[in-house]
């Protein structure tokens, strides 16, 4: 046996928990999950059924677990699990999946397909079975920080032009303050406009706030290669970031995937509770407006649209907060067909954007996305996660499609009511 | 002699297996090891568990006009044959006297013919989309044919039985049933009793996060 083999079977049986056999059991191979994909719907490849893309982890239920898979093992039928289970199944699971959960919402037998991929993900990871770009993205996390390679020089650089561009000081290092803000490095390399929105949000509402030396990265290589310990080591330099500055609440920014490492696996990928609250931008502004303490003045006239991110909407909760804001500061606003909970991906979540190989099926995939854009009439998107909006750049600048991206960060500051002096 | 066989000891073993397989395969789900989860709950786990079990019964509209096929044949089936399983009167009478002691009132025999249709077309449908859809077929495995076929094999000979009134048709349609017993625990007919904590464990996965799924 290969050891590539070995560590992914490894990997593989220690996932078989009882959700698992519970998941497999159940499933009746109805192949309803396929038209939950965008992968499958834009096209048409059985292959990217979701229950498929399971298969390396059903495929040792089957042989290990069940009944009749027990039997042909004893009596020497049974082919063993072999290398290429798992490697065959390398590009459904990096470049054909991007972990938006729409299929778990919809198996009729309640199979959380997107959880199995992730079991099957860690089991490649482990094995060394991964693409190129997301392996190479993970190392720079681990060596520098950063996915994208940004040093905290870099964030100095940006700090400085905000502060020029905005008057306000970015407070760093504070101890003691109420929130630490993070940022993804999409935020620090493409959208500097974020910490821009932050400084005069926070300034508006009297919130006490700091960034840190230490834990400014968001951005989570790990989670979306699915390596679990990697994923725990860049939690653990966050979770030590604020506890060094004695922080009661960590903010996470607008990207997806960070919230769900951050806020929902966080915990579990380092064995503890964190003594502090994780809260995403888009929860705290809701509070904030909740509390009366942002005002906003002014309407967007623009017809706008709103995508939902699947981290932070449909596995993340946070689904009646970006509509509260919106509310306000839109009088054209109009949802897409499928939106909240059943909302369609972007197709460059779970990893996808970070992986150059997946480029054409990840611009496939944005199809379904274009159709939905479209059918609204909308002149412009308004989201709350880096990574979608760098991938829906991309394809509506790909199909000339005249539509603008926005941040709903951005546009809260933007119509921000000014303070009495 | 083989009247017997099938009324007698086959019987029993049959019921044997099934109450046993069904029981451990249930045991193995619920009580295997299942992780902690750390992080802090936004919604409750258990409300959310069970509101899954009865709401996947029922498709997001927002998918349902793409799978219309499975679902209405899946209903067809699974309803047809439940009102057959507990309703048809040879099966009341044979509950009432050879498990429970007590009956009910069954089905006419007018409802009797519309379940069957009802289930038959149904299972067909399934069937047919299962051989012919590229996604069902890259999916399936031998033990869903297997499931389905046996599974059509008693409800036909339990319409010969019905029909019929002779003892051989009556012995054969026991037989396959008791087949289908043996086979059921070992195969993706579990899905019956599994279809609950696989909906819950998912349920309560999108409860602790606030998610209405």
């Amino acid at each position: 046996m290969s050891e590539k083999l070995e560590k992914g079977l490894e990997v593989l049986r220690a996932e078989m928990d009882g959700k698992a056999k519970a998941f497999f059991s159940s499933c009746v191979n109805c192949g309803i999950c396929a038209e939950s994909c965008l992968f499958y719907t834009e096209t048409r490849d059985p292959r990217y059924t979701p229950i498929y893309k399971t298969e390396p982890l059903r495929k040792l239920w089957r042989k290990e677990y069940s009944f009749w898979g027990k039997i042909s093992s004893a009596l020497g039928f049974s082919r063993p699990m072999a290398e290429s289970d798992l490697t065959d199944w390398e590009e459904l699971v990096y470049d054909g999946c991007s972990m938006c959960g729409r299929c778990s919402m919809v198996c009729p037998v309640g199979v959380d397909i997107s959880g199995m991929i992730f079991k099957v993900k860690h089991a490649l990871a482990k094995a060394g079975i991964s693409p190129e770009g997301l392996v190479g993205a993970t190392q720079r996390a681990v060596d520098i920080g950063s996915p994208m390679g940004i040093t905290l020089t870099t964030v100095h650089a940006m700090i400085k032009h905000v502060e020029e561009d905005t008057g306000l000081k970015i407070p760093m290092d504070v101890e003691g303050a109420d929130y630490m803000a993070l940022l993804s490095s999409n935020e620090i390399a493409l959208y500097p406009e974020y910490l821009e929105s932050l400084a005069k949000i926070f300034d508006h509402a009297g919130v006490s706030w700091t960034l840190s030396s230490d834990a400014f990265e968001a951005t989570n290589s790990g989670l979306q290669i699915g390596n679990k310990a990697i994923a725990g080591q860049l939690v653990q330099r966050v979770v030590d970031g604020a506890e060094k500055l004695k922080v009661k609440n960590v903010i996470s920014p607008e990207c997806g995937h960070a919230y769900t490492a951050l806020r929902w696996e966080g915990p579990n990928f380092i064995g503890k509770a964190y003594p502090f609250r994780v809260v995403h931008i888009l929860e705290l502004l809701d509070e904030l407006q909740a509390a009366g303490k942002l005002k906003t003045t002014g309407k967007e006239s623009e017809r706008l649209t709103f995508h939902d991110p699947c981290s932070i909407v449909r596995r993340g909760g946070i689904n009646a907060q970006p509509r509260n804001l919106l509310g306000p500061i839109t009088e054209n606003f109009v949802e897409m067909a499928d939106h909240g909970n059943m909302n369609w991906c972007c197709g460059g979540g779970g990893g996808v954007s970070s992986n150059e190989r997946a480029e054409e099926l990840k611009l496939t995939a944005f199809n379904r996305k274009k159709s939905q854009i479209e059918a609204t009439g909308a002149t412009g998107v308004v989201t709350a996660c880096s990574n979608c909006r760098m991938v829906m750049e991309e394809g509506v600048e790909t199909n000339e499609m005249g539509v603008e991206l926005l941040g709903l960060t951005e546009m809260i500051a933007a119509h921000l009511e000014d303070r009495p002096n | 002699m083989i009247e017997n066989l099938i009324d007698g000891p086959l019987w029993y073993f049959s019921l044997a297996v099934f109450v046993i397989g069904v029981v451990w395969r249930l045991g193995s789900i619920i009580f295997a090891s299942r992780k902690q989860d750390l992080s802090v709950a936004r919604g409750a786990a258990g409300p959310a568990a069970v509101k899954t079990v009865f709401s996947r019964f029922v498709p997001h509209k927002e998918i349902a006009s793409q799978i219309t096929l499975p679902i209405v044949a899946g209903y067809m089936f699974h309803l047809g044959l439940f009102a057959l399983l507990f309703f048809a009167a040879p099966h009341v009478v044979f509950l009432e006297e050879n498990l429970l002691g007590f009956g009910w009132t069954p089905m006419p025999h007018w409802a009797f013919i519309v379940a069957a249709q009802l289930s038959f077309l149904g299972l067909i449908m399934l069937y047919m989309r299962r051989m012919v859809n590229p996604v069902s077929r890259l999916i399936s495995t031998w033990d869903d044919h297997v499931a389905a076929i046996l599974t059509f094999v008693v409800m036909l000979t339990g319409c010969f039985a019905l029909l019929e009134g002779s003892t051989g048709l009556r012995l054969l349609h026991r037989f396959t049933v008791e087949l289908w017993l043996i086979y059921f625990p070992f195969s993706a007919l579990m899905h019956t009793f599994t279809f609950v904590p696989s909906r819950a464990f998912t349920g309560a996965w999108f409860g602790r996060r606030g998610i209405d799924a």
